[in-house]
């Protein structure tokens, strides 16, 4: 269109250069939207008062201070941690050997062992939840146990793992495998030596991710508890009776975990790609 | 060459040759990379295949190599059937594309893998791998990681990662194609006195026709999967046997004309401007029919230039100068023949002040019919 | 390592031609017997029926039928997927803006602002729910600063309790799951496409309807069938935000299906229309490319 401009400016004439001002206002609002709520539970964490009433009336330390002594929290805590391990543990294990197969082979049905492993992620998860608990019970006669979240948790993270490690996979070149195989390392050597240090990190990063969602978890993990309850469990039962300040200071504390669990993994994805 | 030595049954005689091929084909389902290639190459020899992309010869390396099994047909190293050998068991080493250094450990620490994968002792190893740094001239970088190194010296601890296990045959696949000219010209004559130096077997992928012709003992021009010729640089060069040969390496004159029988060692032909030339059949003289002859634009001179008496019996071409390019160390005149053809002179640039024939006028050329020769089509 | 010897040839290792089996053998296996058999036994419960507490395996349509007759059934069926396709929509149109913001116009901390935006989809879902409990009750925070600033005298109970507060609460907890993969898509429009529509002479709103909306559909679908599908199957806010006769969702009902009123086969059957619907999105996301081209 514009004549003068024979030669065409790389960037600033482009589109970033005009910055709408509706477009600004309206991203405000929606971070605005996505983190007001969180603001409103970590604020009245320190709420004096019992109810949640604006203005705040005061600020005291006590609901954290009742939470630290609250023995149910720290036992469902606890029993929140070890799940997540767990199922983590195995989601890499699942993970790992999925995204190794579907970058190291050519085969047919890659795209639907991709949707398979997809799928709990994909399908609500009161269907995964009402599935295990049908099978579990229903089929197999089991009792419901932490073994039974443990296994219903690792199904759906596992995704989680592939898609982290395969990408990670897909930046490798292939001829650092065939170096290795030139200079006498055997396959298995090749993967100890060569293959699983340079996906370690991203590994490390889909694991910290499936732990978090994992801890985080509480449609599946529902359906398929026993007689212990994870922390979202117990919260989600003490909320049925009414929100007391000392659940917005645990859900504090749990954004704060949930905060801390993102960035190291964030760490271990850029690590991983500077490599 | 040592085919012959081959006995029944895989079993070799006491100095078999460094790598066999025997009717060697590979495809990828329904594409063929590699139509059937037989090759014998000798001890501490330095062969270069060379073609275009897509040609094989990448292919025909990595079945060497271990890194593809072939479709059919059979892979010799040191005499010793491959068969379905993996990499990790045959005596090759390979110095590859973009190095495929390992980016997690230290330049020290790749080049002992090898020796570490064979259970060289610790002290050895660390004697060994300065030794190879040493050899490549990159001295003092063990502790430091492939990514800190420029792409030069990437290639070079590529090369001593290689060299450090004393392998029979280093197999290199286009392994200077990511330096720039000035670095790549220097590491040409490095490797190749790398390979008098360490004595291996050196077989070198290029499609750097120059590369080829600067390292090789032998060169093996390769197209759609075959061997079209395979010999020294001189006899590529001045002998190519087919089109394909004579065009992908340097630059030549092809002039249609039809038989008129044999002469001598020579085959006498006429062209479309009803000259007679002769030249020397690449290999067989052909009975009649028209035929295609090549001779190397700085073959050519201008029939003024010639030598005296040695011209003699040269052949002899007239037509228009049609364009002058200067080129530094010569001149390119290209000289539109009666019919379709031209045919392009070099002109040696010798002093300065040459007057230069002028475009437009009537010019004859000439060249050794020595220098012709007829193309097997 | 020279000295291979032909007695090494016999022993070469077949396992070149190996497939990729004993790999996926375990992941291949656990899926199937912890995710896919699961999923097809609770299918066929659907075709069974509850004899007191125990389940009659003898085949019968009459759960299937339940659905689509029995009140209340189809009517929460019905506000349930209109909940989610509200939900959907208002998603669409509160993610695009951002989504377009950050990734054409941003020019600082542009991995910051992608962060905060990813952060939530990573923090308690049950947290941020229950969040919305907190604002919206009778009692809350929303309320009693209408209240205090005299903007109402008095508690507005519509808003907990009700598919109002359902809504807001929904729209929130699924937004970052809209986000993200229209970011992604966005981000990789070339800029030189837009400029090209626009020295083209196409307007700001062309060139959205003609290139950028068609361009940005397989993020637009993804983004929907997740939002779609996390609505349809949730159970947890309308427990929390709901609660009030006449905002049921399907999902809460399957719930008690398999808890206080133990009958599996007629959750089972509650349940089909869901997966109909939402394999049915991912079917024609797939077809749109939204799920991802796989390279081979």
């Amino acid at each position: 269109m514009n004549i003068a401009n024979a030669i065409p400016e790389p960037m600033p004439a482009g589109p970033k250069g005009r910055k709408p001002v509706w477009l600004t206002v309206a991203s405000i609002i929606t971070f605005l939207f996505l983190y007001l709520p969180l603001v409103v539970v970590v604020l009245y964490s320190f709420s004096a008062t019992k109810v949640n009433a604006w203005p705040i009336k005061g600020y005291t330390l006590d609901w954290y201070r009742e939470l630290f002594q609250d023995e149910d929290i720290w036992d469902a805590v606890r029993f929140s941690t070890f799940i997540g391990i767990v199922a983590a543990s195995i989601a890499v294990v699942l993970g790992t050997l999925t995204a190794y197969a579907l970058d190291r082979y050519r085969f047919r049905g890659k795209p639907l062992i991709r949707f398979a492993i997809g799928m709990p992620i994909v399908l609500p998860g009161i269907v995964t939840g009402v599935a295990l608990l049908a099978f579990f019970t229903g089929v197999l006669g089991l009792n419901l146990s932490r073994w039974t979240i443990i296994i219903g948790h690792a199904t759906f993270c596992t995704v989680l793992i592939v898609n982290n490690v395969a990408a990670r996979l897909s930046q490798l070149p292939r001829s650092l495998d065939e170096a290795s195989a030139d200079l006498g390392a055997t396959p298995l050597t090749t993967f100890r030596r060569i293959t699983f240090p340079l996906i370690r990190p991203a590994i490390v990063a889909g694991a910290i991710l499936a732990f978090t969602l994992s801890f985080d978890e509480i449609v599946v993990t529902f359906f398929l508890t026993g007689r212990e309850k994870t922390l979202p469990l117990l919260i989600w039962g003490r909320l049925r009776r009414g929100i007391s300040p000392e659940i917005n200071a645990a859900a504090t504390v749990i954004i704060l975990v949930s905060l801390v669990l993102v960035l190291a993994s964030y760490w271990f994805t850029r690590k991983s790609e500077t490599n | 060459m040592a085919v012959a030595k081959t006995q029944p049954g895989g079993r070799t005689a006491a100095d078999p040759p460094s790598i066999e091929l025997r009717r060697v084909r590979k495809s990828f389902g329904d594409f063929t990379a590699v139509a059937g290639v037989d090759l014998t190459v000798g001890q501490g020899e330095f062969l270069t295949l060379l073609g275009p992309s897509g040609c094989g010869k990448t292919t025909t390396l990595r079945m060497i190599g271990g890194f593809e099994l072939p479709s059919s047909g059979e892979v010799l190293i040191e005499g010793a059937q491959m068969g379905n050998l993996p990499p990790y068991r045959r005596p090759v080493n390979t110095v590859f594309q973009n190095y495929a250094l390992f980016p997690h450990l230290s330049v020290g620490k790749n080049v002992a893998y090898g020796l570490e994968m064979s259970g060289v002792p610790r002290g050895d190893r660390e004697r060994r791998v300065r030794e190879a740094l040493d050899l490549v001239r990159l001295p003092n970088v063990e502790n430091r990681r492939p990514s800190e190194l420029s792409g030069g010296q990437q290639q070079r601890v590529a090369l001593a990662r290689a060299l450090v296990n004393h392998p029979s045959v280093l197999l290199l696949d286009e392994p200077l194609g990511a330096l720039d000219l000035k670095l790549r010209k220097a590491m040409q004559l490095e490797l190749k006195h790398l390979n008098r130096e360490v004595g291996a077997t050196f077989v070198y992928v290029t499609h750097d026709q120059e590369e080829a012709l600067t390292m090789s003992d032998r060169i093996a021009v390769m197209n759609e999967g075959r061997i079209l010729q395979l010999g020294a640089p001189e006899e590529i060069y001045e002998r190519p046997r087919s089109r394909f040969v004579a065009d992908f390496i340097g630059q030549t004159n092809f002039i249609e004309c039809d038989v008129l029988g044999p002469d001598g060692r020579f085959v006498a032909c006429r062209t479309a401007g009803g000259e007679t030339i002769r030249a020397i059949p690449a290999v067989e003289a052909p009975a009649g029919g028209t035929i295609t002859v090549a001779v190397r634009p700085e073959k050519v001179s201008l029939d003024a230039e010639a030598p005296g008496g040695l011209s003699a019996n040269w052949n002899r071409l007239t037509g228009t100068l049609t364009e002058v390019i200067y080129l530094g160390t010569h001149t390119q005149l290209v000289v539109a023949l009666p019919g379709e053809g031209q045919i392009v002179v070099h002109r040696q640039n010798r002093m300065l002040g040459e007057t230069e024939p002028s475009t437009g006028q009537q010019l004859t050329v000439a060249f050794d019919p020595a220098s012709a020769t007829v193309l097997a089509e | 390592m020279a000295a291979i010897a032909a007695k090494d040839e016999q022993a070469a290792p077949s396992g070149r031609k190996g497939g990729p089996l004993p790999l996926l053998a375990l992941p291949l296996g656990w899926m199937l017997v912890f995710y896919l058999i699961p999923l097809a036994l609770l299918l066929v419960h659907a075709f069974w029926s509850v004899d007191y507490l125990t389940i009659d395996r003898t085949f019968t349509l009459e759960n299937i039928k339940a659905v689509f007759t029995v009140a209340p059934y189809p009517a929460v069926l019905i506000r349930t997927l209109l909940m989610a396709a509200a939900v959907t929509l208002t998603d669409i149109a509160i993610a695009f803006p951002i989504s377009w913001w950050l990734a054409k116009k941003v020019t600082s901390h542009r991995e910051l602002l992608l962060m905060l935006v990813v952060f939530p989809l990573w923090s308690s879902y049950l947290v941020r729910a229950f969040a919305w409990k907190t604002i919206l009750g009778t009692n809350g925070i929303l309320n009693s600063f209408l209240q205090t600033t005299g903007i109402t005298s008095e508690p507005i109970s519509a808003f907990l309790y009700s598919k109002t507060g359902m809504y807001i609460t929904f729209c929130h907890v699924w937004l970052p799951f809209m986000i993200l993969p229209l970011y992604t898509i966005l981000d990789r429009l070339p800029d030189t496409l837009l400029e090209a529509s626009g020295d083209l002479g196409g307007n700001g709103w062309k060139t959205f309807l003609r290139v950028i909306l068609p361009l940005s559909l397989p993020g637009l679908l993804a983004g929907s069938v997740s939002v779609f599908s996390l609505t349809m199957g949730d159970y947890i806010t309308p427990s929390l935000i709901g609660g009030s006769p006449g905002t049921e969702l399907i999902g809460g009902i399957v719930a008690d299906q398999f808890g206080v009123a133990n009958n599996w086969p007629l959750g089972a059957a509650l349940i089909l229309p869901i997966l109909a619907i939402v394999i049915g999105l991912l079917l024609v996301a797939n077809r749109f490319g939204a799920l991802g081209r796989d390279e081979r």
